[in-house]
C-alpha cells in the first residue's frame, strides 16, 4: 500500500465529489439558472446597453444577490444527503480525518460554483466587443466574485452539517448569508448611520460579504478582502468540523 | 487483535453501551447477538471510530483508537448497518474511489478493483449505477467496500440483511473463507447464521455483555441439551413412558403428542455429560417397542437467546440511537 499523504485523500473526495456534481441533473439546472440570471439582471434590470460603459460593474453587482440563493442550493446537500444516505458513516469510517472531508467537499462545490462563474465569459467578450475596458477591474471582479462564493458555500457547508433536511439547511443558510450581505447594504448602513456612531457602522459593514466585494470591484487587491474571505472560510468550515464531530450520533 | 476496554457510551441520560469489554483474535468469528436497541450497532460504531466512545477505548492491531483513529481504520474493513453506498456512483467508480482513499496506487487499483468485483459476485454490475440495483446488491458492493483492502480486522453489522437465502449462504461462505488471516465480528439477528458461521458469539443486553461463549456451549446451556426426542410406534402412550422414566440416568421424560400411530417422547437426563439413547433404547426393545426415530436435542440457541435477553424490553423501548 502506498503512502497516504493528506493530500491524496482529499483528492479522492474531491474528485468524487466534483464527478456526482457533473453527474447529477441538477448540475446544469443550476449553471443555466446562475448563466440566465446574470443575463436577465445585467441586461434588463440594469440595462447594461443603455448604460453606455466598458466595463462590467451592472454584472457583477447582482452576484451577491444571486449567490444568496444558488450557493446555498449547491451547498445544501453536502452533509444532509450524506447523513440522510448514512455514507456519513461509511465516509468517516474510512482512513479520512474530518478536515480532510470537509476541504475535499468544500473544494468541489467551489470549483463547481467557479466553472458555473467562468461560463459567464461571453460577457467579457461583450465588453471587449462593445469598447476597450479595462482589464484590472474585470479580473478583480471575478476573483472577488468567486472569492465571496466560497464564503456563501462555506456558509452553506456549516449549515448543511448541522440537519439532515436540506431544506432546513437551505433556509438556515439563506438566513445566515442574507445577514452577512446585508450588513453591508447601502440603505442599511445608511439607517445605521443615522444614529450609531461611525466605528460602529464600520464595525458591522467591514463583517459583510458585500463590503469587501464592493471594494474588490474597483480593481485593486486590498489583502485585507483576501484575508476577509479567507477567515470567513476558515472560520465556517472550522464550525463544520465542530459540528460534523458532535452531531455524528444523530 | 480488536481489543474492546471498557468502551460505553451515553446518549443523553440514556446508556447504550456499558463497560463492554472483549478481544477477538485473528482466526476468530465473533457474533454480536442481541435484542434490537441492545448496542451491537454502537459498539460496532465505537470500534470504527464512527461513534467516539464516552469512556473507555478500542485497541485495533495495536493502534488505539483514540491515539490513532486513522491507523486504526486502515486495518478495519467496515460494512455499516443497511450497506450505505453513494447510489449516484457506479459500482466501478465506487470501489474505485474506496481504493483511492485507501491509499492504493492506480497500478494497484487497476488489480485491486476487478478483483474485489469478482470476489463478490459483481462482474454483472460493474457498470450499473448503485441506485438502481436491488438490495442484495447494494448490500454485496458495501461489502465489496469492506474486504477491498484485505483487511485484518473486519466488522460487518447485519452482512446477510435483506439478502435471499442464496446470497446468504454465498456471503457467510465468503467470511468463513477469509476467516483464517483475519478476525471478524459480526452482528445479526438470524440464530443460525452465529451457529452456521461464528467460532463464538457474545449476547448483548440493554448495553452489556450477558453471554460471551461458543455457539456450542451457549446452546449447552439450553434445558433442552442431551435431551432424547424419540418416537415410538405404539398406540397408548402410558407403558412407553413408564419404560423410558425407569431406564438408567433419566431424569424425567414426557409425551409430547401422538401422529398417526406414532407416540413422540422427550426424556431428560440426569446429568448433561452422561449419554442416556443407549439405555433408552436397550430398554424399549427389550420390551419390543419398535423406535421409528430417535435424536440427541443439541440445544437450541434460541431458547438460550430468549432465556437471557427476554427479562427485558420495556414497552417504549427507545428508538435505535441511529434513526
Amino acid at each position: 500500500m502506498g503512502k497516504i499523504g493528506m493530500f491524496n485523500t482529499v483528492r479522492a473526495v474531491f474528485k468524487r465529489e466534483l464527478l456526482s456534481y457533473f453527474n447529477a441533473p441538477v448540475a446544469y439546472v443550476f449553471i443555466v439558472i446562475f448563466l440566465l440570471l446574470n443575463g436577465f439582471f445585467t441586461f434588463f434590470i440594469s440595462h447594461f446597453f443603455d448604460l453606455g460603459q466598458a466595463d462590467l460593474r451592472s454584472f457583477f453587482q447582482w452576484h451577491p444577490w444571486i449567490y444568496l440563493f444558488l450557493v446555498p442550493a449547491v451547498a445544501m446537500r453536502l452533509w444532509a444527503e450524506e447523513r440522510r444516505l448514512g455514507t456519513l458513516e461509511l465516509i468517516l469510517t474510512l482512513p479520512v480525518t474530518v478536515t480532510q472531508a470537509i476541504l475535499g467537499k468544500f473544494l468541489a462545490a467551489w470549483v463547481f460554483i467557479g466553472v458555473a462563474l467562468l461560463l459567464t465569459f461571453p460577457m467579457v467578450l461583450t465588453v471587449f466587443y462593445l469598447g476597450q475596458p479595462d482589464l484590472g477591474p474585470i479580473a478583480m471582479g471575478y476573483l472577488g466574485s468567486f472569492l465571496m462564493a466560497g464564503a456563501f458555500l462555506s456558509v452553506g457547508a456549516m449549515t448543511s452539517a448541522l440537519t439532515r433536511s436540506q431544506v432546513v439547511s437551505f433556509i438556515l443558510s439563506v438566513v445566515i448569508c442574507l445577514f452577512l450581505v446585508l450588513a453591508g447594504f447601502p440603505p442599511v448602513t445608511s439607517v445605521l448611520s443615522g444614529w450609531a456612531p461611525v466605528w460602529f457602522v464600520d464595525l458591522v459593514s467591514a463583517t459583510s460579504f458585500l463590503t469587501h466585494f464592493l471594494s474588490m470591484q474597483r480593481g485593486v487587491l486590498d489583502l485585507r478582502d483576501l484575508l476577509y474571505y479567507f477567515s470567513v472560510i476558515t472560520f465556517m468550515l472550522c464550525v463544520n468540523g465542530v459540528v460534523l464531530q458532535s452531531r455524528r450520533t444523530s | 487483535m480488536i481489543e474492546a476496554k471498557h468502551l460505553s457510551k451515553q446518549f443523553g441520560s440514556k446508556t447504550a453501551v456499558d463497560d463492554i469489554a472483549f478481544t477477538v483474535a485473528k482466526g476468530e468469528i465473533l457474533g454480536f447477538l442481541g435484542p434490537n436497541g441492545a448496542g451491537k450497532s454502537t459498539t460496532m460504531r465505537m470500534l470504527t471510530g464512527y461513534l467516539p466512545p464516552s469512556q473507555g477505548t478500542a485497541v485495533i492491531g495495536g493502534c488505539d483508537l483514540l491515539d490513532d483513529p486513522i491507523g486504526a481504520r486502515r486495518k478495519i474493513g467496515y460494512l455499516p448497518e443497511n450497506a450505505p453506498v453513494y447510489p449516484d456512483m457506479n459500482v466501478f467508480d465506487f470501489l474505485n474511489f474506496v481504493a483511492e482513499i485507501r491509499g492504493f496506487t492506480p497500478a494497484e487499483r487497476k488489480l485491486k478493483v476487478p478483483q474485489t468485483i469478482e470476489k463478490c459476485f459483481l462482474s454483472k454490475v460493474t457498470r450499473q449505477t448503485v441506485s438502481t440495483l436491488s438490495k442484495g446488491f447494494k448490500q454485496r458492493v458495501c461489502f465489496a467496500q469492506s474486504i477491498l483492502h484485505d483487511p485484518e480486522y473486519l466488522i460487518l453489522d447485519e452482512p446477510t440483511d435483506g439478502l435471499d437465502p442464496n446470497q446468504k449462504h454465498e456471503v457467510r461462505l465468503m467470511i468463513r473463507e477469509m476467516s483464517t488471516q483475519k478476525a471478524i465480528i459480526l452482528s445479526t439477528h438470524i440464530l443460525e447464521e452465529v451457529e452456521s458461521v461464528c467460532t463464538r458469539a457474545i449476547i448483548i443486553d440493554d448495553g452489556r455483555i450477558v453471554a460471551d461463549d461458543s455457539p456450542e456451549n451457549l446452546k449447552a446451556s439450553s434445558p433442552d441439551h442431551g435431551a432424547i426426542s424419540l418416537t415410538v410406534k405404539y398406540d397408548d402412550p402410558g407403558a412407553p413412558l413408564a419404560s423410558i422414566q425407569a431406564s438408567e440416568g433419566v431424569k424425567s421424560a414426557v409425551f409430547l403428542k401422538s401422529e398417526n400411530g406414532h407416540l413422540f417422547f422427550r426424556a431428560f437426563p440426569e446429568r448433561g455429560d452422561r449419554p442416556i439413547a443407549d439405555k433408552i433404547v436397550a430398554r424399549l426393545s427389550q420390551q419390543h417397542y419398535a423406535i421409528t426415530s430417535l435424536f440427541v436435542e443439541k440445544g437450541r440457541l434460541d431458547e438460550v437467546f430468549r432465556r437471557i435477553t427476554g427479562h427485558c424490553g420495556p414497552p417504549n423501548a427507545p428508538p435505535d440511537a441511529t434513526r
